[in-house]
């Protein structure tokens, strides 16, 4: 079996294991202390930690897409991953 | 009142109109197909019919798909059985999200999968063989099993797990004595759609088969891009596809609706 | 609703079907992501080029292109077949022998290979040998979607309206089945029109399901490949070049990985969030559908 056809290159690695870092950390935290902590954010429905993971992820993934579409050529894509994390906090902190 | 019957009648004709006609084609002789207009066939015949069954290159297309549906619907229910039930049952760590991720895999697009899944099942020795394109169609056909298997699952009183145990049943003679006759019509209504959604499905199927298990669906289509095209057997291959669907059919009648309101398809 | 227990060993149940999706969703998935940041000239020689495919998908016409047509065709779809699946499944009848003649024939399309489904329109629209094509060239009406690119979209929308309507008659033939007699006898005594009817009685008693066909519809108008694919290959043109033509006509046809692997992966995510949308509207509504709402 040969898998060089997937093309690894470092920073796909490294995007991968953060993911799945973050994956472990949200199921040690669920173990430790179970239940999610749901709530009923700004969207008018009961979320989890997992599903302000996903949102957080998910909607980082839209913004570096706009920024790409708007400002692609001119500014640095580590514009977009900061407003990105903020996007995040606020996520994990309102909704 | 009379309006009221004349849609569903009008919409009926409507639907039936082009299954009339192609089934109509598949009993002409291409002579007739191309030179006069009819609305049945002049000269009935069975010559499309007879070319489909005594050519291997077009008959080996339903025993390729009939093998990959198969092996396809027993690995769909086989494994989807014991995760609807944990799901139906227990609640565990990453449950709701475990279910929600294999969900997102059923809505998926196809075209995401097929230029990775050459590479995939090439590297790995499966390219152009059954079990590549079944394993391939379990990407969506599991978790629709699963999906399915849980909503009737979660229908079957609880009780009747508690009183088997009690009874002193170990888990897996509990499950198959007891729990599978239980929930056999929804084991039935899972087969059905895996069969279907493995039998209509062409992207995956016609990226992942050269020869050897190339499935009618792509024979089909490759028929349709050369030149000189026989119609009268291209439209009895198509009504020779459409027979299993109309007998399962036939045979899950009442629970389609049921099957369906689910919202689970 | 049943009471669940916590129960960490039903993880072992759910392994199998975790392992064969993952085993074809993720690995494919970080194969298109390692794709899309790269460039290569074949022989599994790769080269680093970061976000410019992305770049270059975002600012393409083509991709615009084919995304606005796509999201016109699912638009067009949802506002054709859902007034029209709800006219049907309410002239239907309830009772009788009717009932399994209209529910077996209109199951019928949803259950042909999708691919004869465009066989079938391909056939049946073509001026020569079919009766659709034939009538109505008789008929003096100009038509050959083969040519003309307004006919080919008017091909694909009647097929597609053929082919899925049933789901939505399906769909609020249920829901209609689960309003009790008791309100329509009460309505009549109140001399309720028709209208008042649809809009207090029916139309409540269909909100779940027909929540249901208009996603499932979006969602699956939305991948749309197999049907046109067959019928004008996404022709005349690129008039008919939905999203997954496009996608695999990039990926398998020119095997350009790295454009084909940029698009699948902003493809996958809008799906994803319209995934997300359903599952979780879907849910909520499942929580609230004790006080009334019928299966």
């Amino acid at each position: 079996m040969n898998f060089d056809w997937m093309a690894w290159t470092a920073p796909t690695a490294a995007f991968f294991l953060i993911i799945f870092c973050l994956l472990v950390t949200l199921t040690v935290w669920e173990i430790r202390n179970p239940g999610g902590s749901p709530r009923l954010g700004i969207l008018r429905f009961e979320t989890t930690r997992g599903d302000r993971l996903f949102v957080s992820l998910l909607g980082a993934a839209f913004i570096h897409i706009i920024w790409l579409a708007l400002f692609g050529d001119a500014l640095s894509l580590w514009w977009a991953f900061a407003i990105a994390c903020v996007y995040a906090v606020g996520v994990f902190r309102w909704v | 009142m009379r309006l009221k019957n004349f849609i569903p009648v009008l919409y009926i004709v409507f639907l039936l109109l082009p299954i009339y006609w192609l089934v109509n084609m598949s009993f002409k002789t291409n002579d007739e197909i191309l030179s006069v207009f009819t609305l049945w066939p002049q000269n009935l015949t069975l010559h499309n019919y007879r070319v489909i069954f005594t050519d291997a290159s077009w008959y080996s297309g339903y025993i390729n798909s009939m093998i990959y549906v198969s092996i396809n619907v027993v690995i769909s229910v086989t494994f989807a059985l014991p995760a609807a039930y944990a799901f139906s049952r227990y609640s565990f760590v990453g449950d709701k999200h475990l279910f929600f991720w294999l969900l997102t895999n059923r809505m998926a697009p196809p075209a995401v999968f097929a230029l990775p899944f050459f590479q995939l099942y090439s590297s790995i020795g499966l390219f152009d063989t059954h079990i590549a394109v079944a394993v391939a169609h379990c990407l969506f056909n599991l978790p629709l099993a699963v999906w399915i298997l849980e909503g009737f699952m979660s229908g079957i009183p609880k009780e009747i797990d508690e009183t088997a145990f009690v009874d002193g049943y170990s888990w897996p003679r509990f499950f198959v004595k007891i729990f599978i006759p239980n929930i056999a019509s929804g084991i039935g209504v899972t087969a059905f759609f895996c069969f279907m959604f493995s039998w209509v499905e062409l992207l995956l199927a016609r990226t992942l088969t050269a020869v050897n298990a190339k499935p009618i669906s792509a024979i089909m289509t490759r028929t349709v891009s050369a030149s000189g095209l026989d119609w009268g057997v291209l439209a009895a291959a198509g009504v020779l596809t459409i027979l299993p669907g109309a007998l399962v059919i036939w045979f899950v009648r009442n629970h389609i609706a049921k099957g369906f309101a689910l919202g689970r398809v | 609703m049943i009471v669940k227990q916590t129960n960490q060993k039903a993880w072992f149940m759910v392994l199998p079907v975790f392992l064969v999706v993952a085993f074809s969703a993720v690995i494919p998935l970080m194969t298109v992501v390692n794709y899309s940041v790269q460039d290569t000239f074949g022989n599994n020689v790769f080269f680093w080029v970061g976000m410019d495919w992305f770049k270059e998908l975002i600012h393409s016409d083509r991709f615009h292109a084919a995304f606005l047509r796509q999201l016109l065709f699912s638009g067009i779809i949802l506002a054709i077949e859902v007034p029209l699946g709800i006219v049907i499944a309410l002239a239907m009848p309830r009772k009788g022998w009717g009932v399994p003649v209209c529910l077996i024939s209109m199951a019928l399309p949803l259950l042909i290979p999708w691919n004869v489904v465009g066989t079938i329109w391909q056939i049946f629209g073509r001026v020569d040998i079919g009766l659709l094509g034939h009538s109505l060239a008789s008929l003096g009406i100009d038509y050959n979607y083969t040519q003309d690119p307004i006919a080919a979209w008017l091909t694909v929308i009647v097929m597609d309206v053929w082919h899925w309507t049933s789901l939505v008659v399906l769909l609020c033939y249920a829901g209609l089945c689960s309003i009790p007699d008791a309100y329509y006898q009460a309505a009549k005594i109140d001399g309720a029109s028709r209208w008042s009817v649809f809009r207090y009685i029916q139309l409540p008693k269909m909100q779940r399901v027909l929540l249901i066909a208009i996603l499932l519809r979006f969602m699956d108008s939305f991948m749309i490949y197999t049907e046109p694919f067959v019928i004008t290959g996404g022709g005349p043109g690129n008039s008919t070049t939905f999203m997954s033509i496009d996608l695999v006509k990039m990926a398998v046809g020119q095997f350009d990985l790295g454009p084909a692997a940029a698009m699948s992966l902003v493809y996958f995510l809008v799906i994803l969030l319209l995934s997300w949308v359903f599952y979780t509207v879907m849910s909520n509504i499942g929580e609230n559908s004790s006080n009334g709402g019928g299966r």
